[in-house]
């Protein structure tokens, strides 16, 4: 096992590193973290958070990529497979030969088989789902068994977790006398953070043991397990979600900036690129420009050397047109706030005093603007995440080899005409979507009700007279 | 004001000139013509006639951007961008891969997306105002707290589930409306009208939430302050002084889509099979059919721009301290 680095992979890592550079710049600046401290004060946020990090950890597992040689790579589909693969075991390789429903024993369909001789029209066991079962009557209690062992397991896991936390807490608390800034302080976000992980802790835990021997969400119609393409298409939603604006930042910002601080014809420039781009209804002007990449993908084959090479570079160039058409909104924000801000004081002085243009918007107005980038960068994730699923359905999204949340949802379709309905895929990519999304939602509110002063003040008007 | 929106109509003409350069960049550029027939035709072993034969069916044949072959204006006439693009503007925009004319297919679809995105429109912006309406009036309690929840808990779905699992409800398993199709004159009603509520549910979350923001902007000015100290109750402050002025914003934001209801919803039209522009634009991408992507993108931009104009002029008419110079 050689470990490979696809494109996306090194981004997503490189992201980590600039989160990380950024935390560490938000200890250091005591009004910074006085803002994050307020977001951590909100219950729901510091839920939200638990989820969140938990996708994110699931992503970067899976965005750690290893080369399989020949003879590992028989049980697998594909020559690269990602750590997360190789954590979740059999649930990555075991393939069944069509649909099956959750947690089934038996296929969804009937087949003819040989029984003593005779040719019977039954449904056939699955070869993974319940396999180890002697007698299918065994079910219910070999389920409860497991259940109740993963929740054990999550307990433990759970406490594990609190102790951690609790050393945390401790340290922190130290801190917190000095300057009065609380993380978790006297709001109910800590107990909010510990049923999270609690409740996640004990479901994942029965799930875990579930999938070590059942299809926990059943297997779609090439009999892939559900369960292992929701959690493989986590990647591709946050990557979406993440990439994307980490590719429109710097463009979003260096615009805006230019186009408020210099005014004049670079304004009228930069005010007219976004128009123009503005001006094209944004899922035309992205399957414009994914049609055309298909062209040229389709044109020069012999550049990849793997379909999950080319499909990775497909999730990249994904981001880079969703970016296209996103970065107007930020830059538009931006331009709009330097206008204004240009014209204060502390501008006027460092330009009298001879700082050049540079140094006035990188270390004076910049700065100053970043709550608004921190906003928009959280506000934009789960229109991104939603986005995805519709660009995958109307067929210029992801490689249609890559697991989606969107190529689930196209799937579907087909799936609920089916006699019986084939709902589990359905039901997992909403459940996976519904949480992701919302808790991406609610974190983003938090972020904005702390950082934007226009919504601090709207606060003020809930109270009644 | 004849002054101002005459600077924007020759802005709009400028804007869309860069839309066509950046078609024609995308479309092209990127790829060689040759590269789009090999495509249309079907992989890598296509003879070089047919290929062509495929371009010169298309008027794909000509030199990009300059024709040094011809004399005169032609240097500049007989190229693809010259030839692709000027005619959209008076709205020729040549023929689709079937054959069939793509303006007339056009203004043929467009009944019926209309017919869909209009009422969407207008029950929408009129739900979301009473629903936001409501949310303020209770702001502060556990109403308003539980009605922005779900606000944030619909908004968080994507559209694609509330027209799966509507079709599903009440198409498939309630029977009460057709699953999908279309029909001329009143009788398409029958069609509509599950698309028009899951479009209406569907944006319910957003904007009712965003409708509460700006009632709670103005909730704490001056004019509000009076109107309770000179006696009104609540709801006739709300009712009369706050819709009134937070309707300037709402209204003059929705002016900026009205022009493009006109484009219809890809989605919602392609799963219930109405025969409108969505659709027509998803089945030209999916069928990688230029012409028309390139003759949609157009319509999208002249549509927006237009948006763009009434937008400038309801501001002046819904608040006439805004004048345009």
């Amino acid at each position: 096992m050689m470990p490979t680095f696809l494109l996306t992979d090194v981004l997503i890592w490189l992201l980590v590193f600039g989160v990380l550079a950024y935390a560490r710049s938000v200890i250091k600046n005591p009004l910074a973290r006085a803002s994050w401290g307020l977001v951590f004060q909100s219950k729901i946020a510091s839920a939200s958070l638990v989820i969140l990090l938990l996708a994110v950890i699931i992503t970067l597992l899976d965005s750690v990529h290893l080369r399989l040689n020949s003879a590992q790579q028989s049980r697998y589909a594909s020559p690269i497979i990602s750590v997360l693969d190789v954590a979740l075991g059999p649930l990555a390789y075991e393939r069944e030969k069509s649909y099956s429903a959750p947690l089934a024993t038996r296929a969804l369909s009937k087949e003819t088989m040989e029984v003593n001789g005779k040719p019977v029209r039954d449904y056939p066991r699955l070869q993974f789902g319940g396999a180890h079962l002697a007698s299918e009557n065994d079910k219910a209690q070999n389920l409860s068994k497991r259940a109740y062992q993963g929740a054990l397991g999550g307990a433990v896991l759970w406490a594990f977790f609190l102790t951690a936390l609790w050393v945390i807490r401790r340290a922190m608390a130290h801190e917190e006398q000095q300057n009065g800034i609380g993380v978790f302080k006297g709001s109910g976000a800590y107990h909010a953070v510990v049923w999270t992980l609690f409740a996640l802790c004990v479901i994942g835990g029965v799930v875990w043991k579930w999938a070590e021997a059942y299809h926990v969400l059943g297997t779609d119609k090439v009999g892939v397990d559900v369960l292992y393409i929701a959690l493989k298409g986590l990647r591709t939603a946050m990557l979406i979600g993440l990439l994307t604006t980490l590719l429109t930042l710097p463009v979003g910002i260096a615009m805006g900036l230019a186009a408020g601080y210099f005014r004049g014809w670079v304004d009228d420039v930069i005010q007219y690129i976004y128009t123009t781009l503005n001006s094209i209804p944004s899922v035309l002007l992205i399957a414009a420009t994914v049609l055309m990449l298909q062209v040229a993908l389709e044109a020069n084959p012999e550049a990849f050397a793997s379909s999950i090479e080319k499909a990775d570079l497909r999730l990249f160039f994904l981001c880079a047109i969703l970016g296209l058409t996103s970065w107007t909104g930020l830059a538009r924000l931006m331009r709009g706030e330097v206008l204004k801000m240009r014209e204060q004081d502390y501008i006027l002085a460092a330009r009298a005093s001879g700082v050049s243009s540079a140094k006035i918007l990188f270390s004076h107005l910049l700065p100053n603007l970043m709550h608004l980038v921190l906003i928009a960068m959280v506000m934009d994730f789960s229109g991104l995440v939603l986005a995805e699923a519709v660009l995958s359905y109307v067929g210029v999204g992801v490689d249609p080899s890559t697991f989606s949340y969107g190529t689930m949802i196209n799937a579907a379709r087909l799936e609920l005409s089916r006699e019986p309905v084939v709902w589990w895929s359905l039901a997992a990519a909403f459940v996976f979507m519904l949480l992701l999304v919302l808790s991406a939602n609610l974190f983003a509110d938090a972020v904005r009700d702390a950082f934007d002063p226009r919504a601090r003040q709207l606060k003020q008007s809930l109270v009644r007279v | 004001m004849g002054n101002y929106l005459l600077r924007r109509v020759l802005y709009g003409f400028l804007v869309l000139l860069g839309v066509n350069l950046i078609t024609f960049v995308l479309f092209f550029q990127v790829n060689s013509p040759d590269d789009m027939a090999r495509m249309a035709l079907g992989g890598k072993r296509v003879a070089q006639e047919s290929v062509e034969q495929w371009k010169r069916e298309r008027g794909y044949d000509l030199p990009l951007l300059f024709n040094s072959e011809a004399a005169g204006l032609g240097k500049v006439g007989e190229t693809i961008f010259f030839q692709k693009s000027v005619p959209m503007f008076v709205g020729e925009f040549g023929s689709s891969d079937d054959g069939r004319n793509i303006a007339s297919e056009i203004a043929k679809r467009a009944g019926p997306s209309l017919a869909l995105a209009v009422p969407v429109f207008v029950l929408g912006l009129f739900l979301n105002i009473v629903l936001s309406l409501l949310l303020t009036f209770f702001r502060g309690t556990y109403l308003d707290l539980t009605g922005v929840v779900l606000c944030v808990l619909a908004m968080s779905i994507s559209g694609l589930f509330y027209i799966i699992g509507g079709q599903y409800l009440f198409s498939k398993t309630l029977a009460l409306v057709p699953i999908s199709g279309y029909d001329s004159g009143v009788e398409a009603w029958r069609f509509l009208i599950l698309p028009v509520i899951i479009g209406v549910v569907s944006g319910l979350g957003g904007g009712t939430r965003w409708y509460r923001t700006i009632f709670l902007e103005e909730i704490n000015k001056d004019y509000v302050r009076t109107a309770r100290a000179k006696g009104l109750s609540e709801v006739q402050v709300l009712g009369r002084h706050v819709l009134r002025n937070g309707l300037i914003p709402i209204l003059t934001g929705s002016v900026t889509v009205i022009p493009l209801l006109f484009m219809g919803s890809l989605i919602s039209e392609s799963f219930f099979g109405i025969p409108g522009l969505g659709s027509y634009t998803i089945e030209a991408i999916q069928s990688q059919d230029f012409a028309i992507v390139r003759a949609m993108v157009f319509i999208g931009s002249v549509l927006y721009l237009v948006g763009l104009i009434l937008t400038d002029i309801a501001y002046t008419i819904a608040d006439p301290r805004v004048r345009l110079a």
